[in-house]
């Protein structure tokens, strides 16, 4: 069974379709990449898939359960957690309330300590408030959120967004290390590099639809869709 | 004017003050949260206020009127939200509009209801706080006192709350972006509905404090409203810091402004909005909300 199957979804804002048949899986334990230009409608498809944005038509599976037009925090309590676009911390929490307000704790899963581990950096930084941290440690607080759930799908939006090229593999690693354990991800990326090395399947987005799809080392062959979908 | 009658005075504002914390706090955290202005505030402080009545009425007990009003707001919050304000999320103006829906059926049945009814009505403090003591020579009622006491007791005890408690952390998180903590797992309509209830009920409770103070009249909650939207656009809109300070400032100011310039009393509390939006558009406290 998949972690995520996404037949035809159609999506979009007022009456423009943003999302025109998207489908797209992410196997169990896979990391898979979704990459496109700018505007090319990959944050419309985490929104679409999390509950932010109803869909039109089409659906979305989680394991097997349909979850198509479900509120947000069913979709999280059937075991999505998103790590979005911008990173979203809010602003009058502080470190530690990012990890453990929203956390789902499990024997042996994901909590407090284990992401001071796998993010040392956020353990000096308990105290401090969502916007008082730097845009590298606001990430890695976005990502520890989101393990607190202890989703068995990651939705992870751009991560490497901003970021300076040593927290970008610092990101990849820690992103490397999550893959390692079995879990799924689904990564949006830009950053071709940090795609490439978490990747193990690669979807390309271009205007609403997925356009191709193939492993890391198909992509590297494929100079004409790097042109064409992916180029600036 | 004496020092001893600006002392009493300055008394006078600050229980003034007390009560529009009471009255702006739950405004405040409903616009925070929702980004919803709930114009049935001042509906749900003089229904507050009436139940009050008719509850010493018949236990004579002012203390059960104290906990029963805003537990039955809560409740009436509890209904109000789910059944109206869920069905427009998202469309702000048409939530307001609504909100002003409330508040007419509100006054109407309240109006309506003979023992409630159209004159004015006196509720006696409870025989405990019913004296006066003397300050600096002059007679000055316990009551007030009493006002000042539980007001800040209150704002502790809320402020306290909203630091550490996990509520409290929960509403922090939501009225700076209720849709990621949705995608965290949190029922933001169940949050939304006990926001707004906690809020209905702080409006009821203000009702009770104020009604031995201000006493019971058509167009109460006119006023009530007109003032506790002054109170959080001076201190800024959202957040409860914002309420304290708002309340602290527009109480004395209004009382001093009644004494000094009676006939320009309301302009003066305006002068002073005005200026605090000239200078600050977001309130003293209050941040500047990001669209997204
Ligand atoms: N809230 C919105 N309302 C209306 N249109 C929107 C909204 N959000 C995005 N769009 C439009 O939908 C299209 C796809 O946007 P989307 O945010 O999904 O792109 P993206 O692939 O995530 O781009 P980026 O890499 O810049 O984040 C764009 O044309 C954008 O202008
Ligand atoms: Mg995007």
């Amino acid at each position: 069974m998949n972690a995520l199957a996404v037949r035809d979804l159609h999506a979009g804002y007022g009456a423009g379709l943003v999302l025109q048949g998207v489908s797209l899986d992410v196997a169990e334990g896979e990391a898979a990449v979704l990459l496109g230009r700018n505007g090319a409608g990959k944050t419309t498809t985490i929104s679409a898939l999390v509950g932010f944005l109803r869909p039109r038509s089409g659906s979305v599976l989680v394991r097997g359960r349909d979850l198509t037009g479900a509120p947000p925090h069913v979709v999280a309590r059937a075991g999505v957690a998103l790590v979005p676009q911008g990173r979203r911390m809010f602003a009058d929490l502080s470190v530690r309330e990012h990890l453990t307000l929203t956390a789902r704790s499990i024997a042996g899963g994901w909590d407090e300590r284990r992401v001071l581990e796998l993010f040392p950096a956020l353990a000096r930084r308990l105290g401090n408030r969502g916007d008082e941290l730097s845009g590298g440690e606001q990430q890695m607080l976005a990502i520890g959120r989101a393990l607190t759930r202890n989703p068995a799908l990651l939705l992870l939006d751009e991560p490497s967004e901003g970021l300076a090229p040593k927290l970008v593999r610092e990101v990849g690693d820690a992103l490397v290390s999550l893959r390692a354990t079995g879990l799924s991800i689904l990564l949006v990326e830009q950053n071709l590099g940090l795609a490439t090395h978490v990747g193990q399947r690669v979807h390309v987005m271009n205007k609403g639809t997925i356009v191709w799809s193939g492993t890391p080392a198909e992509l590297a062959g494929a100079r004409d869709v790097e042109a064409r979908f992916l180029g600036v | 004017m004496s020092p001893e009658l600006a002392f009493l005075q300055a008394l006078n504002g600050i229980s003034f003050g007390a009560l529009l914390f009471i009255l702006a706090a739950g405004l405040s955290l409903i616009f925070g949260m929702m980004d919803v202005v709930n114009l049935a505030h001042g509906a749900f402080y003089m229904l507050g206020a009436y139940i009050a009545l008719s509850v010493v009425r018949t236990t004579g007990s002012f203390w059960v009127a104290l906990v029963a009003v805003p537990l039955a707001l809560g409740a009436l919050g509890l209904v109000v939200e789910p059944l109206l304000l869920r069905r427009l999320r998202g469309r702000h103006l048409d939530q307001v509009l609504i909100t002003v829906g409330v508040a007419l059926v509100i006054t109407d049945l309240i109006r309506l209801k003979p023992d409630w009814g159209a004159e004015v009505r006196t509720l006696p403090p409870p025989d405990a706080l019913a004296g006066s003591i003397a300050i600096l020579g002059n007679d000055y009622p316990v009551y007030r006192l009493f006002v000042i006491a539980f007001g800040v007791t209150l704002a502790l005890s809320l402020a306290a709350l909203h630091r550490r408690s996990r509520a409290g952390a929960l509403i922090r998180a939501g009225v700076d972006d209720a849709q990621m903590l949705s995608a965290l797992g949190v029922d933001t309509d169940r949050l939304f509905a006990v926001t707004y209830a906690i809020g209905a009920a702080l409006a009821g409770l203000a009702g009770v404090v104020a009604a031995p103070v201000l006493g019971l009249q058509p167009g109460m909650d006119v006023e009530a409203l007109v003032l506790s939207l002054i109170v959080v656009v001076v201190g800024g809109l959202g957040t409860l810091g914002g309420a304290q300070v708002g309340a602290a400032l527009v109480g004395p100011a209004d009382t001093f402004g009644k004494v000094f310039v009676p006939q320009f009393a309301l302009f003066f509390i305006f002068a002073i909005m005005a200026l605090v939006l000239l200078l600050r558009p977001s309130g003293l406290l209050g941040r500047i909300r990001v669209i997204r």
